[in-house]
Parts: structure tokens; C-alpha cells; sequence
């Protein structure tokens, strides 16, 4: 049985988000039955994009955050998504350890957990006009037979 | 307020909730009155009733770590669910940080 789903819900860029944004993933992606591993990795990496459009995006200032989920097959695919600053040099973001605040004890390593917890990340940014970040899981404990 | 206990240098410090962004400023500050103690020489850090973390809390309990490590102190962690050692391993905090496997080693520590 193919399975479809799909969900937007945008929310201002505060830290008291973070924690709505994982409530809201994890409540999105049960119907995938996902595991307690495969939903720990979920919020997580929803945490880790959401805490950067929020703490880099709109650095100094505020704007929206949208959180966008789809459903096919047992895929599970995420973007989160800002206005803010942008990225200039996404590779070197990207790098383990990279922080550009580590005065305010960042610890450089929000991209790697997504990379590590999710299949696929993909990051796409414009200076100026924003960042999008997506990012696919494959839901295994659906699957079993 | 952390629950905490202190035994002669030693401090365990119970972290409880989620350690995200959202909450760091408040744990580091309680982390922070904890060990400003110069007394305090070994901060063991209790996972056990911690439901959430991600790379904000690795920045916390690093940054705690440098401090202790100035002041030629120990910082140790128990009860850590897989989840979190598995952040744990990836920022190499398990190399600088040990795990403790149970009360009495921690006891020792
Ligand atoms: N949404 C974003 N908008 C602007 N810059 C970002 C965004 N996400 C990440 N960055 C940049 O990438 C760097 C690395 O991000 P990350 O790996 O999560 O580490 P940290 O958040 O600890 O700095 C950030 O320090 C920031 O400079
Ligand atoms: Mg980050």
C-alpha cells in the first residue's frame, strides 16, 4: 500500500519554537511507525536546522520558519526553510566543527548531526534571501513484513 | 533548579528535560553558579533524566569542560541514553570526556 502525506506549518523565529518544531515532526512521521531510534534521529535533525534558521537565519532579528513534511512510501522527507542572511560558503558551513559563533559556545556540529541521523541533507541558500534545508529518512520499521 | 549533590570535590549535577538552544541559556547559567565553587574539582554530569539533546548541548557541556580542565578538574558523565552517546561519539566529546558506568565508579572518580 502506497502511502501519502504532506504538511506545512510556519512559526516565528523563536527558540521556544525548537521544541514545537520536534513536537511537530515527531507527531507527523507515527504514522510511518517509526521506532524510538528513527524518531529520536527525526527530532533531532528537525531541532538542529530549525536552532540554525532561528540562531543564524535571522541573526539580531526575527522572521518566519517554515517546517514542511511529506509522506511517500515509507520516505520521509523534511525542509525546513528561512528569509534570513543565507549561507555564503555551504560547503565550508557544512565542514564538522565549523562555527561562525563560537564565542557563544555553538558547537559547530548541527550539519553533521543531520547528515548522520538523516540518509540525505541537501542544503541550498541564497546571501541575503534565505536558507532551505531538506532532508530524507527512510523509515524502516514500517516495512517489515 | 539542577538537583544536585555535592560530596566533598565532587559535584553530580542531574540534568532533566531537553537541552536544546531553547534551554541552554538556563542550564549553562545553573551549571555555571554550580561549579563556580573552586572547590568543586570533579563535575559529574547525570543523563538519566534527560529526554532530549542535540549539538546546543554539546556546546554547553564543552564549554563546562574547559573550565573544569582549567582548574586541572574532571568532568564525567552517567547514565547517558544511546542516543545522546552517539552525539556524544560524533563530536569526539567521549574522548575527552569519560562515561562512567555505574555509581561506584563514580563514586571513585
Ligand atoms: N539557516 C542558516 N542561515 C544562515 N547561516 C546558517 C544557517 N544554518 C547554518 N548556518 C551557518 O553554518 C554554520 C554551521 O552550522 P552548524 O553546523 O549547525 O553549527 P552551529 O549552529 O553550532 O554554528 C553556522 O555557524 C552558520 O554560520
Ligand atoms: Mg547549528
Amino acid at each position: 500500500m502506497t502511502q501519502r502525506n504532506k504538511m506545512e506549518t510556519t512559526f516565528l523565529s523563536l527558540p521556544e519554537n525548537e521544541s514545537f518544531a520536534r513536537v511537530v515532526i515527531a507527531a507527523f512521521a507515527v504514522q510511518l511507525s517509526p521506532t524510538l531510534g528513527e524518531i529520536a534521529d527525526v527530532k533531532t535533525a528537525v531541532s538542529e536546522a530549525v536552532t540554525n534558521a532561528i540562531v543564524h537565519g535571522y541573526e539580531g532579528t526575527q522572521g518566519m520558519v517554515t517546517l514542511r513534511a511529506a509522506i511517500e512510501g515509507h520516505t520521509l522527507t523534511i525542509v525546513v526553510e528561512d528569509q534570513g542572511r543565507g549561507i555564503r560558503d555551504i560547503p565550508r558551513a557544512m565542514e564538522p566543527f565549523f562555527t561562525s559563533h563560537p564565542e557563544q559556545e555553538r558547537s559547530g556540529m548541527g550539519f553533521s548531526v543531520m547528515q548522520t541521523f538523516m540518509d540525505a541533507l541537501h542544503v541550498e541558500s541564497q546571501p541575503g534571501h534565505g536558507t532551505r534545508v531538506t532532508m530524507r529518512k527512510r523509515i524502516r520499521a514500517g516495512n517489515v513484513a | 533548579m539542577l538537583k544536585h549533590l555535592r560530596e566533598g570535590s565532587r559535584l553530580t549535577v542531574r540534568l532533566a528535560g531537553e537541552l536544546d538552544h531553547c534551554c541552554a541559556t538556563t542550564v549553562r547559567r545553573e551549571l555555571d553558579g554550580l561549579i563556580a565553587d573552586p572547590g568543586v574539582r570533579t563535575l559529574i554530569l547525570d543523563f538519566a533524566n534527560l529526554q532530549f539533546m542535540d549539538s546546543s548541548g554539546i556546546g554547553v557541556i564543552l564549554g563546562r569542560y574547559r573550565q573544569m580542565r582549567d582548574r586541572g578538574g574532571l568532568v564525567g558523565v552517567i547514565n547517558m541514553n544511546r542516543h545522546i552517546a552517539r552525539i556524544f561519539h560524533m563530536s569526539g566529546m567521549d574522548r575527552i570526556i569519560r562515561e562512567l558506568d555505574n555509581p561506584q565508579e563514580a563514586a571513585q572518580a
